[in-house]
């Protein structure tokens, strides 16, 4: 249930995503979700791609800071409510989360990225809740 | 080992006689074949024969970098131009470079006291030197090749720059020992670490790293990822390059080749001169140089200087580590900052190496000093408060060091320049002159 997400230490520089952006491009790979976290002087781009490990190995040796990090993805339905339902069963069962981001596609489902403290509570707490969660093999199709 | 026993472990008194006579020789010869520092003796009112010994050092006028400048470039040439068989000149951060001459002498005289230099670190004409300061007008490369040759070791020559080929020959060659600046040093060390080459299979065994300020923080690192022992070497163009003194192995100090070299300490406010033991500015008079003696040149080092017998046998006073440079110095807001104390802060932090560049700018008239640190990859984290945590640290750490508060910004690894000679470290924007 645990997927993989690629973070990268970005200085804000001109370019400086594009490049990245070209690097994952040439060398076919697929972002299927994405977010920056934006300070002054830094961001820190997170996102889900397709071959994590190859996508990491390629930025490095172009020279970014580059990590792999373990989130959950929770798949709820697109419509009022649904986030507020799946938010309200974590807070309930007390479970601290470090950040998330979350899109949604044309149909009627939406996935939510989540980074937590305890990865394996969440996944315990929502599964419990009959919870659909994105499995490692969804990822290229989110 | 000493390299020369009867210099390097003359009783005091003895080389005090020594150092008097030397200098009154000296005084005689600039009055007569120097027309600057015949007319800056007789303002002060002092006739060669007036200088008697060691006592009436303090006497004398001082000479600084800017009467170097203003006799561009060969106005205090105490011999002439035929007599010169070597220039330097030491890079002019500030307009024109500092021109040096030597004598056939002068080489002579240079070689001894880098001879006796790499006695001290423990080499042998049956070590490998591998000297990679940069050759040329810079007195590193040159300095040390000739100091190498005298004591009989191998030299190897290959002048500052192109890493690879250095860590090739450091384990091809089976080299012994690195002389170079200890930036380039610690810059070799890393590359080591990335090309992934078995310590146990490289043969050197101790360091000369001088040129320019580094701390203590950044000697054991280097030792331990070189597996070596880091001798500090101590020098400036204008007095004769490196070798003006050396640490022995017991790194109590650098000691100074006083026969040479007589040192003073002074206030740098007042000119005073100041009592072994106080922290005070350097000034040199290199008493037996021919081309170029220079009458009490003011270093803008600020140091200490040490008289006990070191435990060596060598009864030369010992100058402590600069604690900076009055010209590297920077007053921000009112405060004395020196780069080698944001080094300290970043080494013995374990989450931030000493990768960093201070840049100094002035908004509304307030000194704003910015810190940009590179983030080690394996401190990474994805989560902003984690960084700022690491930002704040940082911020803290130096802040109780230098007083002043500063910004700190986090910049990507391997993103600020990594140097082949001399560090730059500071970027003033300020436009204080």
């Amino acid at each position: 249930m645990i997927i993989k997400q690629l973070s990268v230490f970005l200085e804000n520089k001109t370019g400086r995503l594009t490049e990245l952006t070209g690097i994952l491009a040439d060398n076919d790979i697929n972002i299927s979700a994405f977010s920056i976290a934006d300070t002054a002087d830094y961001g820190i781009l997170r996102m889900i791609v397709g071959r994590p490990e190859l996508a990491a190995e390629v930025l490095k040796k172009n020279g970014f800071t580059v990590k792999i990090t373990d989130v959950v993805g929770m798949i709820i339905p697109h419509r009022p409510g649904g986030l507020h339902k799946a938010l309200q069963i974590i807070s309930d069962n007390n479970v601290a989360i470090d950040y998330m981001y979350a899109f949604a596609s044309g149909d009627c489902k939406a996935t939510v990225v989540i980074r937590a403290e305890s990865l394996d509570k969440i996944i315990d707490v929502l599964q419990g809740h009959k919870m659909e969660l994105l499995k490692k093999g969804d990822v290229y199709q989110v | 080992m000493i390299w020369n026993e009867h210099y390097e472990c003359m009783e005091r008194e003895k080389l005090l006689k020594l150092q008097g006579i030397r200098l009154k020789e000296m005084v005689k010869r600039v009055y007569d074949t120097v027309p600057y520092y015949r007319k800056k003796l007789q303002d002060k009112g002092i006739e060669p024969d007036d200088i008697k010994g060691m006592d009436d050092l303090k006497t004398l006028p001082f000479t600084t970098k800017q009467d170097l400048r203003d006799n561009y470039p060969f106005g205090l040439f105490a011999v002439p131009q035929p007599d010169i068989v070597r220039f330097h000149a030491s890079s002019g951060t500030t307009g024109k470079p500092t021109v040096v001459g030597y004598t056939h002498n002068d080489i002579q005289m240079w070689s001894e006291v880098v001879a006796r230099s790499l006695t001290m670190a423990g080499v042998t004409k049956a070590d490998i030197i591998q000297v990679a300061y940069g050759y040329g007008l810079f007195t590193g490369g040159l300095g040390l090749h000739y100091g190498a040759e005298k004591v009989g070791a191998s030299v190897v020559p290959i002048s500052g720059g192109n890493t690879k080929k250095q860590l090739q020959l450091i384990e091809d060659f089976g080299s012994t020992v690195l002389a170079c600046t200890p930036s380039y040093a610690a810059f070799i060390g890393e590359s080591l670490v990335e090309e992934k080459i078995d310590p146990n299979k490289i043969k050197l065994k101790a360091g000369v790293f001088g040129a320019e300020p580094w701390t203590q923080e950044m000697r054991m690192q280097i030792e331990q990822v070189l597996g070596i022992k880091a001798y500090d070497i101590y020098g400036l163009t204008e007095i004769i390059g490196p070798g003006v003194s050396m640490e022995c192995q017991f790194q109590h100090g650098m000691h100074i080749f006083e026969d040479h070299f007589i040192p003073e300490i002074i206030n740098p406010d007042t000119c005073e001169v100041l009592p072994y033991g106080e922290l005070g500015e350097l000034v040199f008079t290199p008493a037996t140089k021919e081309a170029m003696p220079l009458i009490r040149y003011r270093t803008r080092d600020l140091t200490r200087i040490h008289a006990e017998k070191c435990e060596c046998g060598r009864t030369l006073v010992r100058m402590e580590k600069c604690v900076g440079r009055s010209d590297d110095m920077l007053i921000i807001r009112g405060v004395n900052v020196f780069p080698s104390q944001v080094e300290s802060v970043l080494l013995e932090m374990s989450e931030t190496k000493p990768h960093y560049l201070i840049v100094v700018d002035r908004e509304n008239n307030l000194d704003i000093m910015e810190i940009q640190v590179e983030i080690e990859e394996e401190f990474f984290s994805d989560e902003v408060k984690e960084l700022e945590g690491l930002r704040q640290r940082i911020k803290a750490n130096i802040a109780s060091t230098l007083g002043i508060s500063t910004s700190i910004r986090l910049v990507e690894p391997g993103t600020i320049e990594r140097s082949m000679g001399k560090a730059k470290r500071v970027i003033d924007k300020r436009n204080l002159h």
